[in-house]
């Protein structure tokens, strides 16, 4: 994985809660087998909609996502994390974020930062009024920046202290837990002889 | 201090941990479907990886099988590359798979406690959120991304922080007609769709204790869809009764061990949850959805809510954007709500305890002319028995249609899809935009109002009904 240490990169206001997964990448874009090529597929039911925010030249080539609380409930796809990715978005920023998407983004390695909803609020405002503004999301201080003079954003984004480590080092889950083999050996002797079996 | 049944179930399966990093889980039972696993197990293959445990592992199709010619290869060619994915990564990695036309085929969360490899005490995982359905047997179950499906395949364990643990409990009991449905679904219209978040959920109280094990699982089943990490309920006599003989189900001195060892699995009198619920079951009423989300629902007997209601700025906005989507307008009683299609189905009411109930509303009964009635059995051997039962004469009898077993209308994937603008009446557990086909219009009901919904063709309760007239 690639490391992350800070991202500064246009900021694409999405003002709408309750993003679900379903609304970040419908069911029938799901059937790719590959982990590329799902951008077809990001919000598109809101696509079609020419006053859609990703419709907005101003905003091509956004890669701050900024919205709602509660983003990415829902089917526990980790297609939606792909998709935002493959379109080229680096940091989601929202007020809650549901758990598995969270998670899900921590593998991926895609930014979910966690900010005040005054922030987002402010976010929102600013990129209403000067589209193709950029958002700077600093991993290593955790804070959110944007803007310029007395109306600049500056505020604290919260993540947790494992996920931020792994995001800044682009480590592989998998690699850090095979360094445990023994363990998970070890833990596999004690489990009890009844519990149930595939094969 | 004493513990919670979600704390020994977690503590009983760490492996290993350390301050400041997540706990490293053992998983118990690791299930598969084709869609949320290809690209794992194409992880394990570019690092030369194998599946630590085959043995604890189990794969079916489920969301992209028709539930019509289920016995020839699947038409639209996607889908039939996942499903195809799918068998040549259980092969290759030696997954027991159960494929379309196996008995033993069915949605993921349907067959595991069918099978009886569902038990208490466990930790199961899947790459679906409704796992959280297994919690109904006092299993901690969550569902997972495709990148810990492929952490889980490698190593059979997940870092995973302890989430906080909520208590639900439900005091009295469910007035007659009135579900596991409508109790969940009362729920979350009271907590919101984010209500639940960080929190493993113990379900607890009279009207819980009263569930049987399949409308339990109705209930954990959408404790996702209030953003809980995880359902569960203590096991209790009516758990063991259900998984003794089951084909994976313990047997002889082990039954007993088994037995003994999840007796121990209920909440201490002095453990504490970080916080609590408490909900009144006998004021509880069958309850629909008029949003595009799980928590925006009303009593059956309520109308559309205004939007200007809500004193929340964004639940306003949503309310306005969710009336808009549905087609409905403020002030419309929910019982004058027109619906074209009824989908009796899923891993929330796809069981055979709900086709029995809505068969038994159904009987003798016929389908309103302009609404469809389509249902779909969990599983092949749901569907089987409810062939022997003659539920599926019933069925056809009064005009509706009987399928194969899959994951079906619950989510637009396979060819069980609303058009758009299209009104459904759904026992799914989703009404977000689109789930069910796109610009299609979901509410979420129990199967008694689905069944009623499909003979008088708008949103009804079984009371609502004439009574079935003697045959001449
Ligand atoms: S029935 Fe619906 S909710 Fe259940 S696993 Fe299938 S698609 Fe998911």
């Amino acid at each position: 994985m690639e490391k992350f240490t800070t991202h500064t990169g246009v900021g694409v206001p999405l003002r709408r809660s309750n993003v679900d997964t379903d609304q970040i990448i419908p069911a029938v874009y799901l059937k790719r087998v590959t982990r590329t090529g799902f951008e077809d597929g990001l919000f598109a039911a809101w696509r079609g909609d020419a006053d859609f925010v990703l419709n907005n030249p101003a905003y091509a080539g956004g890669s701050v996502l900024v919205a709602g609380p509660d983003f990415g409930t829902g089917s526990s796809r980790e297609h939606a994390v792909w998709a935002l990715q493959n379109y080229g978005f680096k940091a989601v920023i929202s007020p809650r974020f549901a758990d598995i998407f969270r998670g899900n983004s921590g593998k991926a390695g895609l930014l979910a930062a966690q900010v005040d909803e005054k922030v987002v609020q402010r976010l929102w405002d600013l990129l209403d009024a000067q589209p193709g503004a950029t958002v700077t999301v600093d991993l290593e201080s955790r804070t959110v920046r944007a803007g310029e003079g007395p109306d600049a954003i500056e505020d604290s984004f919260d993540i947790d202290d494992y996920t931020r480590w792994r995001l800044l080092e682009g480590l592989d889950d998998i690699g850090i837990t095979l360094g445990h083999a023994d363990d998970i050996s070890a833990f596999e002797q004690q489990r009890p002889s009844w519990k149930p079996a595939t094969l | 201090m004493g513990k919670t049944l979600a704390e020994k179930v977690w503590d009983e399966h760490v492996v290993r941990s350390t301050a400041g990093e997540p706990d490293l889980l053992y998983i118990d039972l690791h299930l598969i479907h084709e869609v949320t696993s290809p690209q794992a197990f194409d992880g394990l293959r570019l690092a030369g990886r194998t599946v630590r445990r085959p043995d604890l592992t189990l794969a079916t199709e489920d969301h992209n099988v028709p539930t019509l010619d289920w016995d020839k290869p699947i038409a639209d060619p996607v889908s039939r590359t996942q499903v195809e994915t799918l068998r040549r990564n259980a092969e290759e990695f030696g997954v027991r798979l159960h494929p379309l036309g196996d008995i033993e085929q069915g949605i993921v969360h349907v067959v595991g406690p069918q099978l009886g490899l569902t038990q208490p005490g466990m930790t199961i995982v899947c790459g679906d959120s409704h796992t959280s359905t297994h919690g109904a047997f006092g299993a901690i179950a969550f569902g997972i991304g495709t990148s810990e499906v492929e952490h889980v395949l490698a190593t059979q364990t997940l870092m995973q922080a302890k989430p906080k643990t909520m208590a639900v409990t439900v005091n009295g009991s469910l007035p007659a007609g009135v579900t596991a449905k409508d109790l969940v679904l009362t729920l979350i219209a009271h907590t919101g769709t984010g209500g639940g978040q960080g929190y493993i959920v113990e379900y607890r109280g009279q009207a819980i204790r009263e569930l049987s094990m399949e409308a339990r699982m109705t209930v954990c089943n959408m404790s996702i869809e209030w953003g809980a990490k995880a359902g569960m309920i203590a096991p209790d006599q009516t758990t063991f009764d259900y998984i003794e003989g089951r084909p994976e189900a313990p047997k002889g001195a082990d039954w007993d061990a088994a037995v003994a060892h999840w007796r121990t699995l209920v909440t201490d009198d002095d453990a504490v949850f970080d916080e609590e619920i408490v909900l009144d079951a006998s004021t509880m009423t069958p309850f629909v959805t008029w949003g595009t989300n799980p928590g925006q629902g009303v009593p059956l007997g309520a109308s559309v809510p205004d939007p200007a209601s809500f004193e929340d700025d964004s639940d306003r906005v949503a309310a306005e954007n969710a009336l808009r989507y549905m087609g409905l307008e403020a002030g419309t009683a929910m019982r004058e709500v027109k619906v074209d299609t009824v989908f009796v189905g899923s891993c929330t009411n796809g069981r055979i305890e709900d086709l029995r109930t809505a068969a038994e509303i159904v009987k003798g009964r016929k389908v309103d002319p302009d609404t469809r009635l389509l249902v779909v059995p969990g599983s092949v051997r749901v569907r089987l028995q409810a062939e022997e039962e003659g539920l599926d004469v019933v069925f056809k009898e009064a005009g509706g249609e009987w399928r194969g077993a899959g994951c079906s209308m619950c989510l637009g994937m396979n060819p069980d899809q609303l058009t758009p603008g299209e009104r459904s009446a759904s026992t799914s557990n989703r009404n977000f935009e689109g789930r069910q086909g796109k610009g299609g219009r979901t509410h979420l009901v129990s199967v008694p109002v689905a069944a009623a919904t499909a003979i008088r063709g708008t949103l009804s309760s079984p009371a609502d009904l004439e009574p079935v007239t003697a045959p001449s």
